[in-house]
C-alpha cells in the first residue's frame, strides 16, 4: 500500500520520546520505509537512540544495535563481514542512520575508515547541525553565525566562526558511487535517493537535512517550513554524486533563490543577527557564499565532474 | 533461534533481559504520548481532499488512511507539533487549545 | 596432532585458525602484530576462510568485532597496552552486551612514556571491564588457552567476553615446542557457534543495545556479574574436559589439569610466591634450585584472573607463612592490584600468613633468576617495607 509513493507500513512506532515536531523522527520514518523489512540499522548515541529504546521498550521493528558514539560506521562494517560469512552478504540492508555529531566529528575516521575499506552499507546522517542530545552544543555541521550553548552568540562572538564541514564531497572523494544531500522537506526525494543509496553497492552516503525545532529555536509546526526554506534559499542545496559525478536537483538558479534572510529571520538561534542589531555585514557574506556553493555545484554538474 | 523467554532473568523482583536485549516490537506504543500535547489538531472532513502530506510529515507516524481515503490522527500520540496544520494545503486542519 | 617448535604469537595464530571465527579484525601494535599476520596469510592462501578486516585503529577492531558477534559470528582480535586503551570503552560495552568475542592481549608497558616491552599495566588496567582474563606462562597454554577461552565465553551460562593475556615479548615473541592437536579433534572439542541471546536477522528482530534508566541499569549489571562470578565452574568444567580430551605431549609446558590456578610445590610450603603469567616460568627454575636446599618454597600460578578465583588461592595457601606477590603493575596512589586482593582474601583468616609485595619488571625490565633470588632473601631475612619496588 502507498501514499503518496511512499509505503504505508510503519517500521517506527509512535510512543516514543522525541520532542514535538522533532524533524529526526520524521527523517526516521522516511529512512525506514526506504530500508524496509530486510534491514539491520545500525544507531549511534543520539537523539534517535535515546528517545526510540527506553528499557525496556523499544519503537523499532526492524533489527536495531546501538554500540556507542563514534562507531557505527565500525560496527557496520564487522556486520556486513558477518554477514559475508554467513553467505548473506547482499542480501540484507546494513543502514547506519546516524547524528550529525557522531557523524562529523566523533566518528569521522572510523567513517572514512569503513569507506576505504568498500564494506556495502548505507550510512544516513540526519543532520540536524549540532549536538542536540546533549542540549545543542556546537558540531563540525552547525553552520557559520549559529549560536549553540558552546558557541552563543554573544558581544564577541557571532555564534559559529566556522564554516559548515562539507562531508558529502569528503565521502565522495573516498570513491563512494552514490552519495547525495536530501531534506525532510522534500520527502519523495529524499526517499528515492536513501533507496537508491541502499542499491548502489559499496559504501553510500546521504545527509538528510532534519529539523530540531528545539535547538534551531523554531516554532514546532515550522519544522518542514524551515528545512524547505534551507533549501530554497540555497543554504542546503539538495544534489547527487553518481559514479563522481553531479547532479544539482534544487535550487538551479543562482541569480533566483529566495534572500537568505527569510530563512534566518524565522530562527532563534539566528536571532542575533536581527536583534539588537541587524548585521548585514554577515548576512551579505552568507548570501554570497551560498550563490557560490550554488555557481560551483552547476559547474561541476556541467563539465562532467 | 533466539528463545526469548529463556532470556528473561528476575532481579529486585523486576524483570529483565540478559544483555538487555529486546524484541524489536513497537513497544514504545504503550507510552500514549497523547498526554504531552498543549494545542491539538482538530480535522475538517469535509476539506480534506486525502492528499496524504499531513501522514508523511507527522514525527509520531500516528495519521492514520481511514477507509474513505481521508486522514485522521490517534489522538492518544499525538504532541500537538501542528505541522500537520502548517502544511496541509487545502488548510483542513485547525490547532486549538487542548481543554483539561 | 602436530608437534613444532613456534613462536608463541604463531601457536595462537594456529588456535585461531582451528577456532575458525567468521570475521578476524586486525590492526598492528607491536609486539601482537606477528598474530594478524600470520592470521593474515591463512586467509591469503584459504586455509582460513574468515572474513578479515583490516580496520583504521583498535578501537574499530573492537566494534567491528562486536557488529560481527551481534551478527551471530565468532571474531577475534588482538592488541596490546595503547590498543587495548583505546578499546576501553568498547569493552565494557561488550560486555554489558554479553558478546562473546574473543581476543589477545600481548601485554604492554603503557605509555607515557612510551614503551613497547612487558609489563602488565594494560590488561590489569582494565581489569573491571567485565571480560574474563587469562595468563598464559608458556606458548602451549597461550595455544590451549585461545581454544578454550571460546567454548567458555560462548556457553550460555557465560555469555562473557574473554582476553588471554601473554607476555609481550617475553612471550609473544618466544620459540617453544607446542603440541597442535588437528582440526577434527578440535571440532569436536569446540563446534560451530550458535548465537543464544543475540543475532541481527530480519527473521528475527532484535533490539541490542538500548539506554539502561536508573530503573533498570543496576538490575541489568547485577546480571552481568552474576555471570562473570559464576562464570568460574564452567571454566574449571571447560579446562577439565580439555585436559581430558588432550593430554600432555611434550612434558613440562603446561600443566596436566588445567586449572584457574597451578599450584606448583605448595603442598608443604612455608614460603609461596604468587604471581600471573611467563614470569612463572622463571620463579618455577627458582623454586626447584631453592628445594635442593630444602627450603620449602613454591608457587602459585593465577591462570585465571578474572573471575578472580578466591576459594581456590585461599585453600592452596592455607598453610604458608610468608607469601610474595610479584606484580608487573601498579595502581599510583596506592598498593599494588595483586597484592590488594591477596590480603583482603586473607583478612578474615584465623592464621594470617605475612603478604609481601614486589613490583618488578615495568617497562619490560628484566626479572630474572637474581632478582627473584633477592627478592626471596629480602623477605627470608624479613627486610625492606610491606611493598617494594625492585628494578
Amino acid at each position: 500500500m502507498a501514499i503518496l509513493g511512499l509505503p504505508e507500513e510503519e517500521f517506527f512506532s509512535y510512543g516514543h520520546r522525541a520532542c514535538a515536531g522533532c524533524g529526526a523522527a520524521i527523517a526516521i520514518r522516511l529512512i525506514t520505509k526506504a530500508a524496509g523489512k530486510n534491514s539491520i540499522i545500525v544507531e549511534p548515541t543520539g537523539c534517535m537512540e535515546v528517545t526510540s529504546t527506553p528499557y525496556p521498550e523499544t519503537s523499532w521493528k526492524v533489527p536495531w544495535i546501538h554500540g556507542a558514539f563514534e562507531n557505527s560506521a565500525a560496527i557496520a562494517s564487522g556486520i556486513s563481514e558477518a554477514l559475508k560469512y554467513l553467505g548473506k552478504a547482499d542480501k540484507i540492508n546494513i543502514v547506519v542512520i546516524a547524528g550529525d555529531g557522531a557523524s562529523y566529528d566523533i566518528g569521522f575516521g572510523h567513517l572514512s575508515g569503513a569507506f576505504e575499506r568498500g564494506h556495502n552499507f548505507t550510512y544516513i546522517c540526519y543532520d540536524n547541525e549540532a549536538y542536540m542530545n546533549t542540549g545543542i552544543q556546537r558540531s563540525g555541521s552547525t553552520p557559520y553565525a549559529a549560536s549553540t550553548t558552546t558557541s552563543p552568540a554573544g558581544k564577541m562572538s557571532i555564534g559559529k566562526a566556522e564554516w559548515k564541514k562539507d562531508i558529502t564531497h569528503i565521502l565522495a572523494a573516498h570513491g563512494s558511487r552514490y552519495v547525495a544531500t536530501a531534506s525532510i522537506a522534500y520527502p519523495n526525494d529524499a526517499f528515492r535517493k536513501i533507496k537508491k543509496a541502499i542499491e548502489t553497492k559499496g559504501p553510500t552516503f546521504v545527509n538528510l537535512f532534519a529539523t530540531c525545532p528545539t535547538g534551531w529555536r523554531v516554532p514546532s509546526e515550522k519544522s518542514i517550513e524551515v528545512a524547505r526554506l534551507a533549501v530554497e534559499t540555497g543554504v542546503f542545496p539538495l544534489y547527487e554524486i553518481e559514479n563522481g559525478k553531479h547532479k544539482l536537483n534544487r535550487p538551479r538558479d543562482p541569480d533566483k533563490l529566495k534572500p537568505i534572510e527569510e530563512y534566518l529571520k524565522i530562527q532563534g538561534r539566528f536571532k542575533h543577527l536581527f536583534k539588537p542589531k541587524k548585521r548585514t555585514d554577515v548576512i551579505e557574506e552568507m548570501q554570497k557564499r551560498v550563490k557560490e556553493n550554488i555557481e560551483m555545484l552547476l559547474r561541476y554538474e556541467k563539465y562532467g565532474l | 533461534m533466539i528463545n526469548f523467554e529463556s532470556l528473561k532473568l528476575k532481579v529486585n523482583e523486576k524483570e529483565v533481559t540478559i544483555g538487555a536485549i529486546l524484541k524489536s516490537d513497537g513497544s514504545t506504543a504503550k507510552l500514549k504520548t497523547g498526554s504531552w500535547r498543549v494545542r491539538r489538531p482538530v480535522f475538517n472532513f469535509e476539506k480534506c481532499v486525502g492528499c496524504g502530506t499531513c501522514w508523511v510529515f507527522c514525527p509520531e507516524g500516528c495519521i492514520k488512511k481511514r477507509e474513505d481515503g481521508k486522514f485522521e490522527p490517534d489522538y492518544d500520540y499525538c504532541k500537538g507539533c501542528g505541522i500537520c496544520s502548517e502544511e496541509c494545503p487545502v488548510k483542513a486542519i485547525e490547532m486549538v487549545m487542548e481543554e483539561r | 596432532m602436530k608437534k613444532d617448535v613456534i613462536e608463541a604469537s604463531h601457536a595462537i595464530a594456529e588456535a585461531v585458525k582451528l577456532v575458525k571465527p567468521g570475521v578476524v579484525a586486525a590492526y598492528p601494535i607491536t609486539p601482537q602484530t606477528h598474530i594478524v599476520e600470520r592470521i593474515s596469510e591463512f586467509v591469503a592462501n584459504g586455509e582460513l576462510k574468515s572474513e578479515y578486516i583490516r580496520v583504521e585503529s583498535e578501537f574499530s577492531a573492537i566494534s567491528a568485532c562486536l557488529g560481527a558477534s551481534a551478527t551471530g559470528v565468532r571474531t577475534y582480535t588482538s592488541t596490546s597496552a595503547q590498543g587495548l586503551a583505546l578499546m576501553f570503552e568498547i569493552l565494557y560495552i561488550v560486555a554489558g552486551m554479553r558478546l562473546p568475542v574473543c581476543m589477545t592481549v600481548a601485554n604492554r608497558a603503557m605509555s607515557a612514556p612510551i614503551n613497547i616491552w612487558n609489563d602488565h599495566q594494560d590488561s590489569i588496567g582494565v581489569r573491571d571491564c567485565g571480560w574474563i582474563q587469562f595468563y598464559a606462562e608458556t606458548a602451549q597454554e597461550a595455544f590451549d588457552l585461545t581454544i578454550m577461552q571460546y567454548k567458555i565465553s560462548e556457553d550460555k551460562r557465560v555469555l562473557t567476553p574473554s582476553m588471554v593475556c601473554i607476555d609481550g615479548f617475553t612471550l609473544s615473541h618466544l620459540y617453544e615446542p607446542v603440541a597442535m592437536p588437528g582440526e577434527e579433534e578440535i571440532d569436536a572439542f569446540l563446534p560451530e557457534y550458535t548465537p543464544y541471546h543475540a543475532i541481527l536477522d530480519p527473521e528475527e528482530p532484535l533490539t541490542l543495545g538500548p539506554i539502561g534508566f536508573p530503573s533498570h541499569y543496576m538490575e541489568l549489571k547485577k546480571t552481568q556479574v552474576d555471570a562473570i562470578d559464576n562464570s568460574i565452574n564452567v571454566i574449571k568444567e571447560v579446562f577439565h574436559e580439555f585436559s581430558k580430551k588432550f593430554k600432555v605431549e611434550i612434558p613440562g609446558n603446561r600443566p596436566e589439569n588445567y586449572d584457574v590456578i597451578e599450584s606448583y610445590k605448595l603442598d608443604d610450603a612455608e614460603i609461596a610466591f604468587v604471581a600471573l603469567g611467563s614470569i612463572c616460568g622463571t620463579i618455577k627454575e627458582f623454586v626447584d634450585d631453592l628445594r635442593k636446599s630444602d627450603e620449602k618454597v613454591g608457587l602459585l600460578k593465577v591462570i585465571c584472573y578474572r573471575p578472580f578465583p578466591m576459594e581456590d588461592i585461599l585453600n592452596s595457601l592455607k598453610n604458608v607463612e610468608k607469601i610474595i606477590v610479584l606484580e608487573k603493575t601498579v595502581s599510583p596512589g596506592a598498593e599494588p592490584p595483586l597484592y590488594t586482593e591477596l590480603r583482603s582474601l586473607f583478612y578474615e583468616a584465623l592464621e594470617k600468613p605475612e603478604i609481601r609485595g614486589f613490583i618488578v619488571g615495568l617497562g619490560g625490565k628484566d626479572v630474572n633468576f637474581e632478582k627473584i633470588k633477592k627478592i626471596y632473601d629480602m623477605v627470608k631475612k624479613g627486610k625492606g617495607k610491606k611493598v617494594e619496588w625492585v628494578f
